[in-house]
């Protein structure tokens, strides 16, 4: 591997860059070229990243700096598979973002951009840190640019959105810091390769557990800690209901797939029924929230948070399949709910209002705005042939194994999901012209791009995942066995059910399954 | 063959994406040309291919392995064309009629504006549709399946500025929804039992060794009973069967040309291809082959009652569709697998030719589709009026026909079965072919017999329909025809000697006793009974005899009034519920702004932190991060 520490240089690239647009004079045009020229680069620099990475060679990229001789805690990066998709979503979809800023009025335009620079050096941090303290330090910089697009560049009620942003987070973040302190004195150490393999006293592990769950859950965010994502969302300028859906979310499932499982498989073990049942009860609450919805933005924000249901159930099926199927919602959702928010945004800047009511027939003055919406909307359906489907069958598939009837109750999205989706869709698209429809003038050729370039990703991956899944797999691999070595040495007969080493089963029929799981089972079909 | 295989699938795509992607660069009607050629090229491939499949008595067995779709461990999809007589006979009857249809729309669409959309609709549907059949396995199967599903909703709503059109694309899609993630069930059943998703594998494993029971509610069920039911409201959704069928009515909203290919000839029969694929599952299950015989037997009942009462035309077929759907689940049920499939085959043609001969009704009269305002019009369309009576007298069963040939085996069949399910789903068959014969004969009399009940600028406009139109109803024609006589033999052969061995086809004898010829020279008697009554339409006649028998089928059993109560309004109370006092008065009042509140009560100094000042929180942020480095420092450094 190459010297030339590749993965700093990615973190870095888009700070320095901030640190320079903000430097420019406030007149400065050159605000907007420089900013895409730094978000451009850092996208083909994760490019070429993924073209340099090998799936199967573990962790790479690594780079370990000392802060100080007098403490452990390292400047420590590296990544693999799990990581590198997230970084490419997160450089592709800011690149997009500052994009959608081109020839639209921004106040501020400078302090705008910095933020998103900052934002996505942050986010590469965070998917790249191998240091406890490291990677708080990096989830809560997120916060900052974050809050700022929000609570600055937002709409009217913005300060009760970021505040609210604000609160969640930070009490995520207070309780993570104190777990965070609390392994680190128990382990003495904090390089995440090293604390995978301590044993923590288990009187804490629970509390340690609910801790960096809280955390995970508010930022992904789990039901019932999502009441914030609905108002950040409505109140974000598009480009930040794009960052705030397509990659801030999949922080809180990254986090519990780098942190809470393999840290914790025992006390994660011990709790997967709370974590099925908030999922459940999430993705039930929310599609039928996200039905009774006026505003546009917040029914794609409620579907956003019935999507992320999926990868908490697929992540606590301890399954290579359910794994990789919370993995890739996550992948499919930054794609598909960022294409969202861009095709409300896309809306929402020419008629300038977000209301359901106020539209009706844009498909006869946009047709081209209409198809590739189409194509996004299916997709949130959960399509076959788009990515959306992917993710959420493999969830399903690996959950059944579980408990039919739990895969059952998660299942209704199918049809739910499809009922909010094809609702928004028809009232805007559908429909005879409306007044306020009057306004809507032709997409520029950034927003056609932008939109273009998403929907093909988004059939790409839906017809062609397999690329993703070579990289994702491997990693996946010790997450699994760490679970696997916890079910050993619990020997709880309860949890024997959940199959944990697919590839190695080569049992072809069923084996006697517990009694419990068999009767829900049947439960899934008498409803 | 390969090549045929891979031209007949992908000829369609192509057609799809050529309409799509160069409709501004061409003119109308140099795209159609174009959309055709690619559909002809399909169809001639797909006809190939049946006349081998024909010929190469069931050892026909083609499979082009595309690419690998998922791939985890030993969970795998992949996309790949797999062709066997059952997939053969589908591919050959979608292209055909899907073909057919791009030609009647040349015309029956003249009018429209954007009609490239329509064609790549239409493209998009035969593609997915013809993925749907060629899959091997599930995974596939079901993006096949939901495909043609989108496309159906599309279509269906293809009139997007009709209120009433949107409202019955979303009613499809999402009844089609129900079914559907009781198929994805199944599919996930399927993978559990066998660890794999392949149709055949997946089956001969489940063939080989019983698998343990589920328990259900304490009592052990066979696995396969459990699948068997999943895959079965799965179906039941697609093929608009009793309970999920409220959907197919409502889906003539769409025009008609894709009535007759989607809403007649493939996409609903989609339900009976899954269940005839699945064959060998069904063969050892009880329970769940006796749900399949009861749920054809009371949908060809229940919608045959209801169609009598209809006035639209395209309403009254909609409905025979629905009630002939019934007749080939109740064949799959009773074990005439091959029966059903055969049944198909000919409704295919036969209710293709009604409806497009609707459609050229529909077309003359200017959109008229109430057929109280039609009357008599077989004196200015004797073509039109000459092919609908060789589709009605097929769907009824008139000797010699093709209905004939192919319901006679399922009857047959079920009657044979009577040890095992009783008489009573042979008796309801009996009952609905009583029907199917009223309703057609009264759809056919009010429509073409009697005076004219147009008025009279209408009335000088009908005219028979141009050759673009009236070309595909000749052959469907000529395949209500002959279809069943060619076909029978092969179809209803036994053994392996034409369907091959990957589904179960017994030997279905065809014998004209006592117990065949009866129901059909009652049927017979009926329809021209009916023909002969309904010529007159008298409006206030029937208005007064209006009972409750009348109102309960014109209320259409009532489904809809009842889903409406007991689903759609509880689902939007709920989400109002939990969006109310769930997020706002719950979560939200004693999350966050409950902590504001006591803050501000609490501390006039915490409330400053909270009233939004940007530095105030990132000074917080800031102070947190160095915290956390001074305890490092200074604490956890030499705890550690």
């Amino acid at each position: 591997m190459d010297s030339f520490p590749f993965l700093s240089f990615l973190i870095f690239l888009p700070l320095i860059g901030g640190l320079f647009v903000s430097l420019l004079s406030s007149e400065d045009e050159n605000a907007f070229y420089v900013a895409s020229f730094v978000s451009f680069v850092s996208f083909i620099l994760s490019v070429y990243l993924v073209i340099k990475f090998d799936p199967l060679g573990g962790y790479q990229f690594q780079e370990i700096y000392e802060w100080s001789k007098m403490m452990d805690p390292q400047y420590a990066v590296g990544i693999d598979g799990i990581a590198l998709p997230l970084i490419v979503l997160t450089t592709f979809l800011t690149f997009l973002s500052i994009l959608l800023g081109w020839g639209q009025e921004i106040q501020q335009r400078r302090s705008y951009l910095v933020a998103f620079l900052v934002l996505e050096g942050a986010l590469i941090g965070v998917f790249s840190a191998r240091d406890l303290f490291l990677f708080y330090i990096f989830f809560e910089m997120i916060l900052i640019p974050m809050f700022l697009i929000v609570g600055v560049w937002g709409g009217a009620q913005r300060v009760y959105a970021s505040y609210k942003l604000f609160l969640y987070t930070f009490l995520g973040s207070l309780l993570m810091l104190a777990a965070m302190i609390l392994i680190y004195t128990q382990a003495g150490q904090s390089h995440l390769d090293i604390l995978g393999q301590s044993d923590f006293n288990p009187e804490i592990t629970i509390f340690l557990w609910v801790a960096f769950f809280i955390a995970f859950a508010v930022k992904l965010p789990v039901w019932p800690f999502h009441t914030w994502l609905p108002d950040a969302h409505v109140q974000a300028p598009t480009a930040g209901s794009v960052m705030l859906a397509g990659i801030l979310l999949k922080v809180g499932g990254y986090g519990m797939i780098r942190l809470l499982l393999p840290l914790f498989p025992e006390a994660s073990l011990d709790l997967t029924w709370l974590v099925f049942g908030v999922s459940i009860v999430g993705v039930v609450y929310t599609s039928m929230v996200a039905l009774v919805q006026d505003d546009m933005k917040k029914l794609v924000a409620y579907s956003s948070v019935a999507h992320m249901a999926f990868v908490t159930a697929g992540f606590f099926t301890f399954s290579t399949i359910g794994i990789q199927g919370g993995l890739f919602q996550m992948i499919s959702h930054g794609l598909i709910s960022g294409a969202l928010f861009i095709c409300v945004g896309v809306l929402y800047a020419r008629v300038g209002t977000r209301s359901l009511a106020a539209y009706g027939g844009v498909a006869n003055k946009l047709p081209f705005f209409s198809a590739m919406m189409m194509i996004f909307v299916l997709a949130a359906t959960g399509l076959p042939g788009t990515a959306g489907f992917v993710g959420e069958v493999l969830v399903l598939i690996s959950l059944f194994k579980v408990s039919g009837v739990l895969a059952f109750l998660l299942g209704t999205s199918l049809f739910l999901g499809a009922a909010y989706a094809l609702w928004l869709y028809r009232r805007v698209i559908f429909g005879k012209l409306g007044e306020e429809s009057e306004k809507l003038s032709p997409l520029n050729n950034v927003e056609k791009g932008v939109l273009a370039s998403l929907a093909l990703c988004v059939v790409g991956l839906g017809v062609w995942p397999q690329p993703l899944m070579n990289v994702m797999a491997p990693s996946i691999e010790p997450v699994t066995q760490s679970l696997h070595a916890a079910l050993e040495k619990q020997k709880d007969p309860q949890l024997a059910m959940i199959d944990l080493a697919p590839s190695e089963e080569k049992v072809v029929l069923a084996a006697s399954r517990t009694p419990e799981l068999t009767t829900q089972e049947g439960d899934a079909h008498a409803g | 063959m390969k090549l045929f295989l891979k031209l007949a699938v992908f000829g369609p795509l192509i057609s799809c994406l050529f309409a799509g992607l160069f409709h501004r660069q061409l003119s109308k009607t140099a795209l159609i040309r174009f959309c055709g050629f690619f559909m002809g090229i399909a169809t001639l491939a797909g006809s190939t291919l049946f006349m081998k499949m024909v010929k190469s008595g069931g050892a026909f067995a083609v499979t082009v392995p595309l690419m690998t779709w998922i791939e985890i461990g030993d969970f795998s999809a992949t996309w790949a064309l797999s062709a066997d007589p059952l997939s053969v006979v589908m591919i050959f009857l979608v292209l055909v009629v899907s073909f057919l249809v791009h030609l009647y729309s040349y015309e029956y669409m003249e009018g429209e504006e954007d009609l490239s959309r329509y064609y790549a609709y239409l493209g998009l549907f035969t593609f997915a549709m013809l993925m749907l059949v060629s899959a091997q396995d599930l995974l596939q199967l079901f993006f096949g399946w939901e495909g043609v599903g989108v496309c159906s909703y599309l279509l269906i709503g293809y009139w997007y500025e009709k209120e009433s059109a949107n409202q019955a694309a979303m009613k499809a899609f999402l009844v089609n929804r129900v079914g559907d993630l009781f198929l994805v069930m199944g599919m996930a059943g399927f993978f559990y039992l066998t660890q794999t998703l392949e149709i055949g594998k997946g089956l001969s494993l489940l063939q080989s060794a019983v698998p343990e029971p589920f328990v259900v509610l304490g009592t052990p069920v066979p696995a396969l009973d459990v699948l068997g039911i999943l895959f079965l409201i799965g179906a039941m959704g697609k093929s608009a069967q009793l309970g999920l069928h409220t959907w197919l009515p409502d889906a003539m909203e769409g025009p008609t040309p894709v009535s007759a290919l989607i809403h007649a000839a493939t996409m609903v029969t989609a339900g009976v291809y899954l269940i005839a694929r699945l064959s060998p599952l069904y063969l050892d299950t009880t329970f769940a082959s006796t749900c399949v015989v009861w749920v054809g037997a009371l949908t060809a009942f229940a919608a045959g009652t209801i169609a009598l009462v209809q006035n639209d035309i395209k309403k009254v077929i909609a409905y025979s569709t629905c009630s002939q759907l019934g007749y080939m689940f109740l064949g799959l049920g009773v074990g005439a697998y091959n029966g059903a499939v055969f049944h198909l085959f000919t409704h295919g043609f036969f209710k293709a030719l009604l409806f497009l001969g609707a459609g050229a009704v529909i077309h003359s009269m200017s959109n008229e589709q109430d057929m109280r305002k039609m009357g008599g019009l077989y004196r200015p369309m004797k073509m039109t009026f000459a092919f609908m009576l060789i589709g009605s007298l097929a769907l009824v069963g008139f000797p010699l026909f093709s209905g004939f040939y192919s319901k006679e085996a399922i009857l047959a069949s079920a009657f044979a079965a009577q040890d095992q399910y009783g008489l009573g789903p042979w008796v309801l068959s009996i009952i609905s072919l009583v029907l199917t014969a009223a309703y057609t004969g009264r759809m056919l009399g009010m429509t073409f017999l009697g005076r004219s009940r147009a008025d009279e600028a209408l009335r000088a406009r009908i005219h028979e329909p141009g050759l673009m139109m009236n070309f595909p109803l000749a052959l469907l024609a000529l395949g209500a025809l002959v279809s069943g006589m060619l076909g029978y033999k092969k179809f209803l052969m036994g053994g392996k000697g034409f369907w091959g061995d990957k589904i179960v086809a017994p030997l279905i004898p065809h014998h004209v006793g006592i117990v065949e010829l009866a129901p059909t020279v009652v049927g017979i008697c009926v329809f021209v009974l009916a023909l002969v009554v309904f010529r007159k339409w008298k409006e206030k006649k029937l208005a007064k005899s209006i009972g409750f028998m009348e109102r309960f089928l014109v209320n259409k059993w009532y489904f809809d009034a009842l889903y409406q109560a007991l689903f759609v309004k509880p689902v939007w109370w709920l989400g109002q519920l939990f969006w109310v006092f769930g997020d706002q008065k719950g979560i939200d009042a004693i999350g966050p702004d409950g902590l504001t509140h006591k803050a501000v009560e609490g501390s006039l100094k915490l409330r400053r932190s909270y009233t939004g000042l940007l530095p105030t929180y990132i000074a917080a942020l800031v102070m947190g991060v160095l915290l956390l480095i001074v305890l490092i420092l200074f604490g956890g450094g030499r705890l550690g």
